[in-house]
């Protein structure tokens, strides 16, 4: 489940007021919280995230437990988070509604090409490489699936 | 030899564990996603539905039809499904869950990341998202890695004007804002045996403000009591001799009245340091400071005199509220000047009854300061409701008077 693209950087303590703000909780309509993500901190980066990796600060994703940050990025088209470490609610919010996250402490360069890998935890930015902390199988068989209610729907 | 998350967990740290959860619950806001993933995964019935709670919190009433149409469809199906409910103006759901629900010794689940509020019962409680919340509603269990625990040991006894929400301001900034990140906090030491259960709740409330999964009183003489008026007759939990990854002594006679400075709830001055700073707004309420006690230590302060400064003010509860407006806190907090709102979250976060306006600051008894949380280019203080009181009256940041 190899992810690519150009980095996004982004600072520590990221929180999930910054990544969508509460006044656009109350939707089902998944496309508002894409549109209005990270929203606050620059309006203008919504547009920008398509394809992208977020390579962020540490504890990315802390506060509120809103799962709509999680589904934001990756109706945005993030396709994977990188940080030395998230809030625990959104690492488990972005496992559980298909969102890559690697725990990894790497230098993050504004648009320089990113691979990684969840599965195997190899993360490489140009010629360097680095390792981030494995997830579970389980936590893999939930991400490959799309997410939980996925996960849950092949279960049965 | 245990902590008291490995004692409930039933497994020593870092080990992954499948658990029954003895109580779920959900607000308005998480139940609306939870209640879609639960249609999606199509898992049939909800395992467990006499411990599966709905309790409308955080928009109510309904602030416009987009809001109101969600809430019914989660009404109607917690209505259709029989689940123990609470609608608008029963209160906050945390502070529901501790009038008489939350035991000792029970695991407890809330889409909600201030579920941790419950830990002050001795009661392993966390916050999940929606859809981890949605396989528990079909599962009755989920999985959760037993964490690391930070003891945090309390000495001596808070000195008047300093309070519970100035002593959980301090440990927050002591550790940080991710310092506990996927461990939990135990709060020890002969300080505890002093505090409340409105101040323990208060401490446990802030513990996710640090990245902790869970803040847990061991339950004592206190909580029993607590408990008893609500019918039920429990045990204390004894403490192990264990050993703690971390440890953080705090002396509490050393407690001052505190601010966190937005936009972060770690960093924290002396009250004296910012007073006169000029305010906009003061909030009082939320599932950190929105008791009755708290309500009462604001009301003595304000009563017979008038707010400077718009001052809303939100029960936890309508047990709260109830409570108030028996022993006349109700009647002091009106003629004082302040606005009553609806027992729930008021605009703690942002999206309804008291939204900033650019440029304005608001001094809160919450828990977060968020840049732009309550509103855009709105600028939020946290401190106790003693200093909100105080502050209130003078129209901008104040030190609250030792009480005579």
């Amino acid at each position: 489940m190899k992810v690519e693209g150009p980095a996004v950087c982004l600072g520590a303590d990221i929180d999930t007021d910054i990544i969508i703000a509460g006044r656009y909780l109350r939707t089902k309509d998944r496309s508002v919280w894409a549109t209005h993500v990270f929203e606050d901190m620059d309006p203008a980066l919504a547009l920008r995230l398509r394809g992208t990796v977020i390579v962020a600060g540490k504890n990315f994703g802390c506060g509120s437990s809103r799962e709509q940050a999680a589904i934001a990025l990756r109706e945005a088209g993030v396709r994977c988070v990188i940080a030395p470490s998230f809030a625990r609610i959104f690492f488990r919010n972005a496992i559980n509604t298909g969102l890559p996250v690697m725990e990894c402490e790497c230098p993050c360069m504004e648009g320089k090409e990113v691979v990684a890998d969840p599965a195997s935890g190899r993360i490489e930015i140009g010629d360097q490489v680095f390792f981030a902390r494995p997830l579970s199988p389980r936590m893999l068989e939930i991400l490959s699936a799309g997410g939980l209610v996925e996960y849950w729907r092949k279960k049965r | 030899m245990t902590t008291l998350s490995e004692r409930i967990l039933g497994a020593p740290a870092g080990s992954y564990v499948d658990c029954s959860v003895d109580r779920c619950y959900v607000h308005d806001g998480t139940g609306v996603l939870t209640l879609d993933a639960y249609k999606a995964m199509q898992a049939g019935r909800i395992a467990r539905k006499d411990q599966t709670y709905v309790l409308f919190d955080h928009i109510v009433p309904a602030n416009n039809s987009v809001t109101a149409g969600l809430q019914a469809e989660l009404r109607r199906f917690a209505r259709e499904q029989g689940l123990p409910f609470t609608d608008i103006g029963e209160g906050i759901c945390h502070q529901v869950m501790g009038e008489g629900i939350a035991l000792p010794g029970e695991i407890i689940v809330g889409a909600d990341s201030h579920t941790c509020t419950l830990g002050a019962f001795g009661a392993f409680a966390t916050g999940v998202g929606a859809t981890d919340m949605a396989a528990i509603w079909a599962d009755g269990g989920t999985w959760f890695r037993v964490p690391e625990t930070i003891g945090i040991f309390f000495s001596g006894s808070l000195k008047e004007p300093a309070e519970a929400k100035d002593l959980a301001l301090t440990y927050v900034s002591r550790l940080s804002m991710d310092g506990a990140t996927y461990k939990a906090l135990e709060f020890l030491g002969d300080g505890v045996q002093a505090l409340s259960m409105d101040s323990r709740m208060t401490l446990a409330n802030l513990a996710v403000e640090t990245g902790a999964k869970a803040g847990l009183f061991y339950a004592d003489r206190t909580t029993c009591s607590y408990l008893r008026d609500f019918g039920h007759s429990v045990s204390p939990q004894i403490p192990d001799e264990t050993s703690y990854q971390q440890s953080l002594e705090i002396d509490m006679s050393d407690i001052i009245p505190v601010v966190a400075v937005p936009p972060r709830v770690d960093t924290i001055r002396p009250v004296e340091a910012l007073e006169g700073l000029p305010l906009d707004q003061v909030f009082v309420g939320t599932c950190t400071n929105g008791r009755y006690s708290d309500l009462e230590r604001f009301a003595r302060i304000v009563r017979g005199k008038k707010v400077r400064v718009r001052t809303l003010v939100a029960p936890a509860s309508r047990r709260v509220l109830a409570r108030a407006s028996v022993t006349g806190v109700l009647s002091w907090l009106v003629e004082a000047g302040c606005t009553i709102l609806p027992p729930g979250c008021g605009p703690c976060l942002g999206a309804h009854q008291g939204v900033l306006g650019e440029g304005e600051v608001c001094l809160s008894t919450a828990n977060r300061n968020f840049r732009n949380r309550m509103g855009v280019g709105g600028e939020i203080y946290l401190a106790s409701p003693a200093t909100a009181a105080a502050s209130a009256l003078a129209g901008a940041l104040a030190v609250p008077e030792v009480p005579r």
